[in-house]
């Protein structure tokens, strides 16, 4: 382990190197930003018409270091740089994918993505609709989404509600490495548009990865939630960070002789509706965790499901953890009251177990 | 969509506009159709064009040359696509079509002028005002009205309506209701020509109205600095909506407003100026990169069906237009003035450009709605057995695998 520690450290910054050592050792860490950069690698690899743009992608080596090494591997005809221009280059990625390629393209964080909307919404989403299956839109959107740490309100809007309410979407958002990495595959191998909601407090965040996760085929299947923990107490329901949260909350609430399951949701659009209501009906309880505001946020959609379609086999109302409904602030002590921390999971649970 | 306005205050407006009105009438009227110094030589004709005002380029020749044979095609296309929107305006009226009804009589020589130079594995994407771009893009009569009509039969299957027709064989990408949007796209289409080194160009047509957007300039930009082959064009028909162009733009010069780009302004209303204008464009574009071209051009109607058209212009200027510079007309007198092809003929071919237009309405009225089932599909290229919503809780719609 200490040896494939040292070779993992001096092949930082060789996007071919990292997984084949990784891929030579039975069992293996890695942190998102490598499953994100293994997963675009392969892609690209394996299909000459999928290529990267954003800002800084090329040259800067990515403003996260995501897309470290793809320029001098693939070029800067697939790995290309574009102006501070949102609207525009979001517009130009979907009429090149109107054209036959499948872009990727970065927005530095999703917040920049509004600027874009209308091109995300009304060119990229509702084309197969409107011209009854003749256009065809095999764009990626990927990027930080969310709350960072001290980037204030207008860096810190999550936009998982909105983006996962727009039918012709298809919206992911990974936890671990392996979500990351098959999740991401899928997507760019999809001929949807999809919006895929990274966290950037994760991209430097290591996890457990098995031989089977590391192929170069792996793909993860698009609409299903994934149980991480089985429990029969109550479910824990969340996406992205969250779940590391409801997993830590889970840990904790064992001690005290509850039983929780945690589903780790994986795809915002389509939900796995079914998945979460089998849930819901084995362990009677649920509550929903999630950084974005409350009013028709994420979890507005998990106690609509949990009351429509579980209320014969409730035995607590459903809770929701989510981010205060204030715009983000800076001072750390504020920033830290305006989100979820485990406790407040913990708290939730003991209200609906009756405790 | 141009609110109601009372006769009263248009009455106002026009006078208060009356000055400046009356200049850009004479602006427009000015230029005729430069009819003279035409020479005829079997079954070919040459002409001279009016001259194109040229930014950081050279013009191309004025000097153009048609054999009877295109200008025949010409003749034909350009009747066919003014009836169609002639009976567009009456069967909306009719009531037979809802919703948004962008016309473009008046604009034909320019999708025409196009046509004549590029090819269909060249890609075009235009605004609403796209009737007329769906059959210049081999779409039929019976497909757009079918689609205004909302049948299965249209172009769309009734799914998109007036300002969403598309042919994906043909590379036309439609059909942009959203002012502007479709010029990102268009360089987007451009750059997938270019990556894939395919020889052709992507032309992103967009009227004075769109030109002040940001993401024009965002693409113009990036169009520049990458060498898309691109050909940008601005519909000039001198009216975004009800407001003139130079309410609206510090500067009209749309075609210098590419500023780094070349541009060239174009009689829009003269087939044979516009066909010489994309030749030449096309073969800049391949070989350099991005210009923008801005067609002088006019419509008859108002900017949609909501909108008379006349509280913001004059009768008269319409008028004028009509009689000094239609396009139709301009061939016609060509083909007649120059004993290319016997009236006759001409009426020939207008009686049966009338009966296709009216088997197309006839076909059309006669055509089925889509299916109920037509609501749940095409969401998804991959829908994966997915499951959404219908109106209410009973209803769950699980989609194809």
């Amino acid at each position: 382990m200490q040896r494939l520690g040292a070779l993992l450290r001096r092949s930082q910054g060789d996007a071919v190197l990292a997984p084949q050592l990784l891929r030579t050792y039975a069992t293996t860490q890695m942190t998102i930003r490598d499953a994100l950069n293994s997963a675009m690698d392969e892609e690209m690899a394996r299909d000459e018409t999928v290529f990267v743009m954003g800002e800084e992608v090329a040259e800067y080596q990515g403003a996260y270091k995501i897309t470290r090494g793809l320029l001098q591997k693939y070029g800067p005809k697939r790995v290309r740089d574009t102006p501070i221009t949102e609207a525009g280059f979001t517009g130009i990625g979907v009429g090149a994918a109107f054209q036959g390629l499948r872009p990727i393209v970065e927005f530095m964080t999703f917040n920049f993505s509004m600027q874009a909307m209308d091109q995300i919404i009304n060119s990229a989403a509702k084309h197969h609709y409107m011209s009854s299956g003749a256009i065809t839109c095999p764009i990626v959107f990927r990027g930080a989404n969310g709350a960072a740490a001290g980037v204030a309100a207008q860096h810190s809007q999550c936009f998982a509600a909105w983006y996962s309410s727009v039918p012709g979407l298809k919206v992911l958002a990974p936890y671990d490495a392996e979500d990351t990495r098959g999740l991401l595959k899928a997507s760019i191998r999809d001929p949807d548009p999809v919006v895929f909601l990274e966290n950037e407090i994760l991209y430097g965040e290591s996890f457990p990865v098995d031989q089977a996760v590391l192929d170069k085929d792996f793909v993860l299947p698009i609409g299903k939630a994934k149980v991480m923990r089985s429990g029969t107490d109550v479910t824990l329901i969340g996406f992205g960070k969250m779940v590391g949260y409801n997993l830590k909350a889970a840990e904790l609430l064992e001690q005290e002789g509850i039983s929780c399951e945690v589903v780790n949701l994986r795809s915002l659009k389509p939900l796995d509706r079914e998945g979460i209501a089998q849930s819901i009906r084995k362990t009677h309880r649920v509550v929903s965790v999630e950084e974005g505001w409350p009013q028709c946020g994420i979890g507005s959609e998990i106690v609509s499901i949990a009351v429509e379609e579980c209320f014969d086999d409730l035995d607590a109302p459903p809770e929701r953890v989510t981010g205060a409904e204030v715009p983000m602030p800076y001072a750390a002590n504020l920033e830290a009251a305006a989100l979820p921390t485990t406790d407040h999971i913990l708290a939730a649970v003991k209200r609906v177990m009756g405790k | 969509m141009l609110a109601a306005v009372s006769s009263h205050a248009a009455g106002a407006a026009r006078q208060a506009l009356g000055g400046s009105l009356t200049l850009a009438a004479a602006g427009l009227q000015r230029r005729g159709l430069a009819a003279s110094a035409v020479t005829v030589e079997g079954d070919t004709l040459t002409v001279e064009v009016n001259p194109y005002k040229v930014h950081r380029i050279e013009a191309p020749p004025t000097t153009v040359t048609a054999t009877k044979d295109e200008l025949m095609s010409y003749f034909k296309q350009l009747y066919r696509l003014r009836r169609m929107e002639i009976s567009a305006d009456m069967l909306y009226k009719a009531k037979a079509i809802r919703g948004f009804c962008h016309l473009y009589d008046g604009q034909e020589a320019v999708i025409v002028g196009l046509e004549a130079a590029l090819e269909k594995s060249d890609s075009i994407i235009t605004s609403y005002r796209n009737h007329a771009t769906h059959v210049a893009r081999g779409g039929t009569v019976a497909e757009v009205i079918g689609e205004l009509m909302g049948r299965t039969t249209g172009a769309s299957k009734g799914k998109g309506g007036s300002m969403h027709m598309y042919r994906r064989e043909a590379n036309f990408f439609g059909g942009q209701g959203i002012v502007g949007a479709q010029v990102p796209l268009g360089a987007g289409l451009a750059l997938a020509h270019q990556y894939s080194d395919t020889g052709g160009v992507a032309v992103a047509m967009y009227g004075d109205g769109a030109a002040n957007q940001g993401q024009i300039f965002e693409s113009f930009n990036m169009a520049a600095l990458w060498d898309l082959p691109c050909i940008f064009v601005c519909e000039n028909n001198h009216y975004g909506m009800g407001t003139a162009e130079w309410r609206a733009a510090k500067s009209p010069a749309f075609y210098t407003r590419g500023d780094y780009m070349p541009g060239m302004k174009v009689d829009g209303m003269d087939v044979l100026a516009v066909r010489q204008a994309f030749a030449y464009a096309k073969k800049y574009a391949v070989a350099n990169g991005p210009i923008v071209l801005e067609m002088d051009t006019y419509r008859y109607h108002g900017h949609s069906m909501s909108d008379p058209g006349s509280t913001y212009r004059t009768r008269d200027e319409i008028s004028s237009i009509r009689q000094q510079r239609d396009p139709v007309e301009h061939v016609r007198k060509l083909l007649l003035d120059n004993g290319l092809v016997e009236a006759s003929v001409i009426k020939g071919i207008e009686k049966d450009t009338k009966k296709e237009i009216d088997a197309a309405i006839e076909a059309s009225k006669a055509a089925p709605f889509p299916d109920m089932k037509e609501l749940w599909t095409n969401i998804y290229a991959a829908p994966l057995g997915m499951q959404l919503r219908g109106i209410d809780s009973t209803h769950v719609e699980t989609l194809a695998a």
